[in-house]
């Protein structure tokens, strides 16, 4: 290789993990900030701002769901596995929200640390099955559960 | 000269003739043609009447057939883009410059495609049209950094000039290519982890990954015929002088 190309090549190389380091020293700094939601364990270690809006992720709690029966107000827990949350909201739920689902909710924490949601997002996992499947999994207790890890990062 | 050119294949030279160039695409061109016809048709119809409906999202999964083919493909082609923008840049072969300048229209619609029907598929699913989550605002940031590089081509009179600001516009933007690949990874995002990884079996069912591969080999195909058409074109464009593209249209 020529001297003029190898000097541009180690330009191009120059930039290219340069500009790799850089952001990737400012993406590990902003890593709060660039996460979509609050975790569980970190709204009950008193991470999460209150009176302020936030989003709170995680599981919902297999029989937390409770619905008013004249209105569309519902409360519910999310997990992580780790700490639970208490979530308030009055709206329409998305079709796929279920006990056992995985939501986002948006809103503020109250001074009793519950979510006073605004929006509630249904979050699905890459376990795509076929309903014959999903049965078939859930009669033999083999149904793939997200953990905690996942609401964790 | 020859002990110096062993550490490249041949065809890399060759590639900097555009005339050789021009020839070889043409010849490749109807075979990628013909593959991409048939995945993309065996594909959709298998996609959209013999694979399973999801058990929690029902039909509208099938959405992922068009998603994340589109999705691979637009970070496919901002590397192919980045990686001959370099080539341009290091070696100053001008085919590598034209084959840069095609890759930004076509990885801008993919963008632009893996985009909307991902917000088409967040509506019913989700609840929601867009979030700023990591994943889908780096994707953004990818079409950006698309529409940036086919701004530059178009606002630069010169075209050298042009391949050499492009192409560090995109090295600069590849640091994107593996934050938007490992955004679910690192971030607590609503976009769910990845339906293909490279080192593992897909979580999902054979029935269902299967047509869903057909259709990411069918875009692949797909991408190489319009960017082979693109870049003859180019080619063309910028050999007008020559005599051998003289020749050619003298004889149509």
């Amino acid at each position: 290789m020529n001297p003029k190309r190898k000097q541009r090549l180690i330009i191009v190389l120059l930039i290219v993990f340069g500009v790799g380091a850089a952001v990737g020293l400012t993406m590990f700094a902003l890593s709060q900030n660039i996460n979509l939601f609050y975790s569980p364990t970190q709204i009950a270690a008193g991470e999460a701002p209150k009176n302020t809006r936030i989003r709170a992720g995680g599981m919902v709690v297999d029989g937390s769901v409770i619905r008013d029966q004249n209105s569309l107000n519902v409360t519910f827990e999310v997990t992580d596995y780790e700490e639970k949350v208490m979530v308030h909201y009055n709206g329409i739920l998305p079709d796929l929200f279920r006990e056992g689902q995985g939501i986002v909710a948006q809103g503020e924490l109250d001074s009793n640390n519950v979510l006073q949601a605004s929006e509630v997002l249904a979050k699905h996992d890459e376990n795509y099955m076929p309903p014959e499947v999903a049965d078939a999994l859930e009669k033999s207790g083999n149904m793939p559960k997200p953990e905690g890890e996942v609401y964790n990062k | 000269m020859s002990e110096k050119k062993k550490w490249l294949p041949r065809w890399f030279y060759q590639l900097a003739s555009p005339r050789w160039s021009y020839d070889i695409m043409g010849k490749l061109l109807p075979g990628f043609a013909l593959v991409a016809l048939i995945s993309l048709v065996v594909g959709t119809i298998w996609a959209l009447l013999y694979a399973p409906a999801d058990y929690q999202q029902g039909n509208s999964f099938r959405i992922i057939y068009i998603h994340v083919p589109s999705a691979i493909l637009a970070q496919s082609c901002y590397m192919l883009m980045a990686v001959a923008g370099a080539i341009g840049l290091i070696w100053k072969m001008k085919v590598a410059d034209m084959v840069a300048k095609s890759c930004a229209p076509i990885g801008a619609t993919m963008a632009i495609l893996a985009l909307a029907t991902g917000a088409i598929w967040g509506k019913p699913t989700w609840g929601s049209w867009w979030v700023w989550d990591a994943r889908l605002t780096s994707m953004l940031i990818l079409l950006f950094l698309y529409l940036g590089v086919v701004a530059l081509h178009s606002a630069i009179e010169s075209e050298a000039t042009a391949a050499q600001s492009a192409a560090v516009l995109a090295l600069v933007g590849l640091v994107n290519i593996p934050i938007i690949k490992y955004s679910v990874d690192w971030w607590n995002t609503l976009h769910q982890p990845a339906t293909f990884k490279l080192t593992e079996r897909p979580a999902m069912a054979p029935e269902m990954w299967m047509p869903l591969l057909v259709m990411v080999i069918g875009f692949y195909c797909f991408f190489a015929v319009s960017l082979m058409m693109r870049t003859r074109n180019e080619i063309l464009i910028r050999e007008r002088r020559s005599s051998w593209v003289k020749e050619l249209v003298g004889k149509q």
